[in-house]
């Protein structure tokens, strides 16, 4: 157990070393970073000098050395737009994504986990049939027009919710969102609740043909028993994994619909960085997110070792 | 004496893409109080659905079961037709009353509870049991299977189970709210020799303890012998032959059932005989049957058995054969029964 955990770990690590080098190379093959930084009269000779200054002459592999040993101490660089510390940026962002994200990973396994164990009980009637549709919709409809459909009815026409911003209210300490964040949490989490329906329907569908759950019915249990102990206990394995890696792509910031609500979060913030080609805080930003999608992997690998005995006695 | 269960008629049909299979046709027996009952047939015979269908537990959707099963606890207890009884009822009787284990254990057990929750989930069901108590229970159970370390092994999942321990634990919870009838689909034939003898010996030990009747269903005649009062013999979705255990392997007089017990081999021969097999295929399910299955495969068949289902006839005392044939006198049968 302990070796699979630490095998899981080292790989962890050296799958987020790879995403970083990616990204730096990525980000420099977008052109010279000093161009960006110099005023448009700049002679060639000064440009040259703030290369220097700035160490971007150095070969990039030097460089990128650099950025890590940096980057271990905590130091990614200050963005040149802000002029503040590049993670700082970041870290202020996270609390509005994680919001976001868990709002919607909330009402993703809510829906998704319902109509997928109603259309996997009753396969091939009706209530399946609408159950598929709905999860087939919810991966397939694009979410940048979802959003402004929403926006159009429920906030222009309706006036029920704001059509942009994240306001908040104070509770027992507590910055948290008032309702602004339902359209937006609704609009992202669609996409996790066509995939977490589709994958609870069939995952339901395979183990009520199981013969423990033959065996159950013929211990004459009740049917909310067989449901809880038998059939979602068994299902719940293979969602776990879908959960967690959805949640981390969900936390890692939409920049869709962050940018069509203008919600402040991560995804607002990399979609600027990136326009900008504000290099220190794009790096900050990608491995905030590689980090955060990396470790939650992790987190599931480690929950499901804790869910399904067999693989905890490996 | 009153049957326990009485089988009467028993059909059932399955209905798929590809059209209706007829899985068991007119099925009937008695079961005593206390008796073994071998039900033997190939594949596909019926033998298990026979079963699954009189407990309820074929998907209501897509199959028919028709018929009665009549189970009568004890003296003076009110008969019920299990087959009348919807699935909220009939969870009175299943594993509290009737039990069934199945061939693979480690299928039949759910993977994520430990073996103590599974015993101790019928216990809490249909004896009302709480917690101290079902675990005592629990314990008893494991011991009284043969599990050593039962307190430790409660805890334990499925797959920290070899083989025969998982039969036995299965066997544990089929019997922990001792019932009368225990219905075994072939709970050996995934178990290698030596463990199907042990599993064997421990159902026999348990139901003179218990005094419970017991289905036995197996496609090994070489177990029968030893185990059984009675066998039934189906084919073809039916039963075709039914007598006490002596008297069939002595007198099998239903042409099938002589092929089968020719098909066992022997070792009093040179060694040098090729294994003998009954010529031919079973039959097609997807017809309802018009005639007697055996047909097709009857080294006796005449011009009457293409055209009628056989009844029982009573062919000796408690000895039911469903043959148009007598293969006593060799000709065919003047009159009906």
């Amino acid at each position: 157990m302990l070796k699979y955990l630490l095998s899981r770990m080292f790989y962890s690590v050296a799958l987020l070393f790879g995403v970083l080098f990616l990204v730096f190379m990525l980000l420099h093959i977008t052109g010279d970073p000093v161009s960006l930084m110099v005023s448009r009269h700049a002679t060639p000779a000064e440009i040259e000098a703030l290369r220097q200054e700035l160490g971007f002459d150095r070969p990039l592999l030097v460089q990128f050395a650099e950025f890590v040993k940096n980057a271990l101490q905590g130091d990614f660089g200050r963005s040149f737009r802000y002029r503040q510390p590049a993670m700082d940026l970041v870290v202020q962002r996270i609390p509005a994504t994680i919001e976001l994200a868990s709002v919607a990973l909330f009402m993703a396994i809510l829906m998704g986990v319902t109509i997928g164990i109603l259309g996997g009980s009753n396969p091939n009637t009706a209530l399946d049939s609408i159950a598929r549709g709905l999860g087939l919709l919810g991966q397939t409809i694009p979410t940048f027009w979802l959003g402004l459909i929403l926006i159009i009815i429920f906030s222009l026409n309706l006036g029920w919710f704001p059509a942009y911003g994240r306001e908040t209210f104070k509770f027992i300490g507590l910055t948290l969102p008032n309702k602004s964040i339902i359209l937006p949490a609704f609009a992202l989490s669609l996409f996790t609740t066509g995939q977490l329906a589709r994958f609870t329907r069939s995952a339901v569908l395979e183990v009520m043909n199981e013969e423990y759950v033959t065996t159950a019915r013929s211990k004459g249990l009740k049917k909310m028993r067989i449901y809880s102990r038998y059939i979602l206990k068994n299902s719940a394995i293979p969602l776990i994994s879908i959960i967690g890696v959805q949640f981390s792509y969900l936390l890692s910031g939409s920049i869709y619909i962050e940018t069509i609500f203008s919600w402040p979060g991560l995804g607002n913030l990399l979609a600027e960085a990136v326009s900008t080609r504000d290099f220190f805080l794009v790096q900050a930003t990608a491995f905030f997110t590689s980090f955060v999608v990396i470790g939650l992997h992790l987190v599931t690998d480690i929950i499901y070792m804790l869910v399904d005995p067999r693989i905890r006695y490996r | 004496m009153k049957p326990i269960l009485s089988v009467q008629n028993l059909c059932t049909r399955f209905d798929t893409f590809d059209g209706s299979v007829f899985a068991v046709n007119d099925v009937s027996f008695d079961l005593m109080p206390g008796e073994t009952l071998a039900v033997v047939g190939e594949s596909g015979s019926g033998k298990s659905v026979t079963m699954l269908s009189i407990l309820g537990l074929l998907p209501r959707s897509s199959s028919k079961v028709s018929g009665h099963a009549y189970y009568s606890a004890g003296a003076g207890a009110a008969e019920v037709d299990l087959i009348s009884l919807s699935s909220d009822e009939l969870n009175r009787y299943r594993g509290n009353h009737i039990s069934i284990i199945f061939q693979d254990a480690l299928r039949s057990l759910n993977p994520v509870l430990t073996v103590g929750e599974q015993i101790t989930e019928s216990l809490a069901t249909h004896k009302g049991y709480d917690k101290k108590k079902a675990y005592k229970r629990a314990i008893e159970l494991l011991e009284l299977v043969g599990i050593s370390q039962p307190d430790k092994r409660f805890n334990n999942y499925p797959h920290m189970f070899s083989g025969g321990m998982r039969q036995r634990a299965m066997i544990a919870i089929a019997i922990s709210c001792t019932p009368d009838i225990l219905i075994a689909d072939e709970p050996t034939t995934a178990l290698d020799v030596t463990i199907q003898t042990q599993i064997i010996e421990l159902t026999r030990h348990l139901q003179h303890e218990l005094g419970m009747a017991v289905i036995w269903i197996t496609h090994d005649l070489g177990v029968v012998a030893g185990l059984a009062e009675r066998v039934l013999v189906m084919y073809g979705g039916t039963g075709v032959e039914t007598a006490p255990v002596d008297q069939l392997y002595e007198k099998p007089l239903h042409p099938y059932t002589q092929g089968l017990l020719g098909a066992i081999p022997s070792i009093a021969g040179s060694g040098t005989h090729r294994l003998v097999s009954i010529e031919g295929s079973p039959p097609d399910m997807f017809q309802k049957p018009k005639h007697c299955q055996y047909t097709w495969r009857c080294p006796h068949v005449f011009e009457r058995c293409w055209n009628e289902i056989p009844p029982a006839f009573e062919v000796a005392e408690k000895h039911f054969s469903k043959c148009f044939y007598d293969l006593i006198k060799k000709e065919p049968r003047a009159e009906d029964r």
